[in-house]
């Protein structure tokens, strides 16, 4: 069974007819934003993770017919967005990524922890980046980056 | 990876959604946060002919708090909980639950009727509703029935739930002031379920204390000499630690499934339930 969707990814209102068990994460990546990766396939990894309606969420375990009318924001999306781009810079600064698999991923999760979050210290980044693996950096450069990015803020950031 | 194929179905509410399932008889699933049906489906672990998507229905997102508890709708996620958009009857214990559930984004969209739905034994809601004598509303083609939560989990991944029926709400009942608890959960890593599970709810003369035990093999059981022991304590102490041991040890081999329990998850229930009590004294 198909049907159609429209989903507005990054702002943009996207409509195609979907496969009633295509993958949030295969419909967007399947519109060439191939920043958002597909790791684990079953909600571990943390490496889909992309914002729906605001909020992180897996987009592997997500069907693309139930975000029908949802709005999604993946890692080349957040235009304009001065805490994205602080993280962006602080990720780059602490060498919080090398092979940048799971930096999309990490990047919608730190970009929630650092906006709901009321000055967490590195103990809590841990925990809340939990959900999210990288088999490179050993987060040491990640959680770096997050508390860089919380410090310049002077606390908990608002959303852009 | 992708799931074998199905039909997928949006009902605008509830009684839809019942008469969906009873339609597409045993072959269909529903769908509400998704965060254990979908890895279900992607590993075809789950082969439904019908997914019927119930996380759009406003009336399953209703937190309704009076003096005797809450009720919350079955859709609530388990970040209400967390962010305390759903006022904590349990003196903390709901917030905590919630919190240790999985990660943030699994949070966001898992819900309290899915994780009871779901009945898996390493969840973290059942045997904590199950401790505080929580019920679900139960929506079938016949109505409305109310059902306590022990009653409705039967077994690991097994409920009473009949094929054409939802999970509408869940009843919290307010924990008396001065009531304490304790919980315990032991798992690899954070995030990660429950190899062990403990909740112990102690409430003075009125309300006998109460200790449920889950775990990765073990689907909730309320431990009946354990809480016994309990009861006749005035405080925690090492003594009372072994003898809470030894207590589990006994509440486990009178269980319905005693060899199942390796030596290994009996040392994890014990460490946990102890732990839960001592907490539920501090």
């Amino acid at each position: 069974m198909t049907r159609a969707v429209e989903i507005v990814i990054n702002g943009e209102k996207v409509g195609a007819q979907v496969d009633d068990r295509l993958s949030l994460a295969d419909f967007i990546r399947g519109q060439g934003l191939t920043g958002t990766h597909v790791g684990c396939e079953h909600g571990v990894c943390g490496a889909c993770t992309i914002l729906l309606n605001g909020a992180p969420a897996r987009s592997c375990i997500t069907l693309a017919a139930a975000a029908d009318g949802y709005e999604v924001e993946t890692v080349e999306g957040y235009r304009d967005d001065p805490v994205m781009a602080l993280l962006r810079k602080c990720f780059t600064e602490n060498h919080a990524l090398q092979c940048g698999y799971c930096t999309p991923g990490m990047l919608a999760t730190a970009y929630d922890i650092v906006q709901r979050l009321q000055a967490p210290d590195r103990r809590r980044i841990r925990l809340e980046l939990g959900g999210n693996l990288c088999r490179c950096t050993g987060y040491v450069g990640i959680v770096n980056a997050i508390a860089q990015v919380i410090a310049e803020l002077g606390g908990p950031a608002t959303p852009a | 990876m992708k799931p074998a194929p199905f039909e997928y179905q949006r009902p605008e509410t509830l009684e839809e959604a019942v008469a969906l399932l009873a339609g597409n008889g045993d072959g269909a699933r529903l769908l509400a946060g998704g965060q254990s049906l979908g890895p279900m489906l992607n590993l075809r672990l789950a082969l439904p002919t019908h997914v019927v998507d119930i996380s759009r229905l406003g009336e399953l997102r209703s937190i309704e708090a009076s003096d005797g508890g809450v009720r919350v709708g079955a859709g609530v996620c388990h970040a209400d909980f967390e962010d305390g958009r759903v006022p904590d009857v349990a003196a903390g214990l709901l917030r905590r639950t919630a919190a240790e559930i999985a990660y943030r984004a699994i949070r966001n969209r898992g819900t309290i009727g899915g994780s009871v739905a779901h009945a898996d034994p390493a969840a973290d809601w059942p045997a904590t509703l199950i401790a505080l004598g929580a019920s679900a509303g139960v929506r079938g083609t016949d109505g409305i029935r109310e059902t306590r939560i022990g009653d409705l989990i039967v077994d690991s991944l097994t409920t009473s739930l009949g094929p054409a029926e939802v999970i509408e709400s869940i009843f919290i009942p307010r924990l008396p002031t001065a009531a304490k608890w304790g919980r315990c959960k032991i798992n690899i890593m954070p995030g990660h379920f429950a190899d062990a599970l403990s909740i112990v709810v102690r409430g003075g003369a009125e309300r006998p204390a109460t200790v449920v035990l889950s775990g990765r093999v073990l689907p909730p059981v309320t431990l009946s000499r354990t809480e016994t022991l309990l009861d006749a304590a005035d405080r925690f102490s090492d003594e009372l630690a072994e003898a809470l041991r030894g207590a589990v040890e006994e509440d486990l081999r009178a269980g319905p499934d005693p060899a199942a329990i390796g030596e290994d998850d009996a040392d994890l229930y014990k460490v946990a339930v102890v732990r839960a009590a001592k907490e539920a004294w501090s």
